[in-house]
């Protein structure tokens, strides 16, 4: 019976987390469209709903109701299997992001680790959707994504580095406890910009969207795809989108922490301000898409592998001679 | 304790299973998704037993680096039929002696470590690794591996080095006639050295390649 309870209550933080989730990826993908629409001076979907906010909605509509076709030559279990990979690992990763110093589904000791490890899997679904529609767009394309995904995961890997290096600690609630003071984003402000351009990178956006170029490889690995399968592919891909914003603002932008710790600003609850700087870096996510032209691969590589990598690897030594030699370094203990 | 050794089994099984279906499946490709598998129930089983640092570092290493490559070698051979015509040669049949004293070793040498696991309480205990549990097992593997074993660490990062270069000397190729874009010179160009008035005369034309 107490096993039973303690399973219900767990299914009831799980849903509780994931439907608001779900929610939000809908509405993002409705203000991504927004902001990249009026940058370019249109006025993007305003039909559906107030301000057109339910657009999103309408899609996933017309994707359910569509017919799933799965090509003859596919490896059947294989390319239904790759949405279904790709949506649960953009999903399973938000069970550690902290919402506020309580509201988390599991304060886990190695937290950024467990972030890391399941955005490096996410080039799984990709990889397999390209393999097993047997068709070259799509294979083009899935090479593409992982070759660029395991790149730039390495300069993320290191850009965490630095960070844990303030910290002494790899959990989450630590790493934004540490930033009361000062948020990591003013003295490592070069790391965050590195970061958030290789979180682009990470994620397929713009202007890295090679594996999806539609003027090369009609739509990459998706192109066999329709109607559920694509939508599952699409909201993954947002809400790994998200995920990398929440990173970003969990490891630069102090996560839950108001930016004054005064009065007016003390009374808003703490998941506000982590929803308002998740926002804010997907703005700037939109904006990028809006406004810069997409790279072409060899300098895609060679920006992932020549510049970032060296770069953030003698930051590394530099924040570790810094706060060595005056002494600064945590002693978690 | 039963929902412990449920997950236990669960993951055990699995590992097993796709441990097995690794050798056993037929298309190359879906070995190495049942390694991935494997891979990842092994890292659930470490994350069990409290390892979850080595259990994350297993899956960031192992299934986010290690195993897309063997995806991507796999899937650029053609390795299947590669496999087929192996197995149907005589090759096969004359490295069945050698193969079997290899899986002798292994077999006696798991039989050994587990055989040990009984000790396991005593080692500890002549370990001159001073074991704090107050430390999360990430602390306690840094205090380790960064003071005593420094020597040791770096030695394997060393070979690791080696190995790196090693490869990309034994296959690096210099191609011939390959044209390269080089971001100093064309940055630093200017306009005196990229544009060149020529007076062309007429019914002669110009010669655009000198």
């Amino acid at each position: 019976m107490n096993y039973l309870f303690l399973l219900f209550n767990e299914i009831y933080k799980i849903l509780f987390l994931l439907i608001p989730i779900l929610v939000s990826v809908a509405l993002i993908v409705w203000f991504d469209r927004r902001v990249w629409a009026f940058v370019q001076k249109r006025r993007g979907p305003n039909v559906v709903g107030p301000f057109g906010l339910f657009q999103t909605v309408a899609d996933a509509l017309k994707y359910i109701f569509k017919e799933i076709i799965i090509p003859a030559s596919a490896n059947k279990i294989i390319f239904i299997l790759a949405p279904i990979v790709t949506m649960t690992l953009a999903l399973i990763a938000w069970a550690v992001i902290p919402f506020s110093e309580e509201l988390v589904l599991s304060n886990i000791n190695v937290g950024i680790l467990y972030l890391f490890a399941i955005s490096s899997l996410g080039v799984y679904g990709i990889i397999m959707g390209g393999w097993a529609s047997n068709s070259k767009y799509p294979f083009l394309g899935s090479i593409r994504s992982a070759a660029q995904m395991v790149s730039y995961e390495v300069s993320i890997g290191i850009i965490i580095v630095n960070v844990l290096l303030c910290v002494g600690s790899l959990n989450l609630k630590d790493i934004v406890l540490a930033q009361k003071n000062i948020w990591f984003i003013i003295p490592l402000f070069p790391m965050f910009v590195i970061f958030f351009i290789s979180a682009l990178a990470e994620t397929n956006r713009p202007p890295f969207d090679l594996p999806e170029a539609e003027s090369e490889l009609v739509a990459g690995y998706q192109t066999e795809y329709s109607g559920m399968m694509y939508a599952m592919f699409w909201l993954g891909e947002y809400a790994n989108i998200l995920l990398m914003c929440a990173m970003g603002s969990i490891l630069f932008l102090g996560g839950w922490l108001s930016p004054i710790n005064l009065y007016p600003f003390n009374l808003l609850p703490s998941p506000f301000w982590m929803i308002l700087k998740i926002l804010l870096l997907f703005f700037l996510f939109a904006l990028v898409k809006a406004i810069v032209p997409r790279y072409r691969f060899d300098q895609l590589m060679r920006l992932g592998w020549k510049v970032f990598l060296p770069f953030s690897l003698i930051w590394v030594i530099l924040t570790a001679s810094y706060l060595y030699y005056f002494g600064m370094l945590p002693n978690s203990t | 304790m039963i929902a412990h050794s449920i997950f236990f089994y669960f993951f055990s099984i699995i590992a097993v299973f796709s441990a097995i279906m690794v050798i056993a499946s037929q298309n190359t490709v879906h070995s190495v998704f049942f390694l991935i598998l494997d891979f990842i129930s092994i890292s659930c089983l470490f994350i069990m037993i409290g390892a979850e640092f080595l259990g994350m570092i297993m899956l960031i290493v192992y299934v986010g680096a290690v195993a897309v490559l063997f995806l991507f070698v796999v899937m650029m051979l053609n390795v299947a039929q590669q496999k087929d015509e192996w197995f149907k040669g005589k090759f096969f049949t004359s490295h069945i002696p050698f193969g079997t004293l290899i899986s002798i070793i292994i077999f006696l040498e798991l039989i050994i470590v587990i055989g040990g696991w009984k000790y396991k309480p005593n080692l500890i205990e002549t370990s001159s690794i001073q074991i704090d549990n107050n430390f999360t097992n990430t602390h306690a593997l840094g205090n380790v591996i960064y003071t005593d074993y420094i020597h040791l660490f770096q030695l394997a990062g060393l070979i690791l080095l080696v190995a790196m270069i090693g490869a990309i000397v034994l296959t690096y190729r210099k191609r011939e006639g390959v044209k390269r874009q080089s971001y100093f010179r064309q940055v630093s160009r200017e306009k005196a050295e990229g544009v060149t008035l020529v007076d062309v005369k007429s019914n002669k034309g110009v010669n655009l390649n000198d």
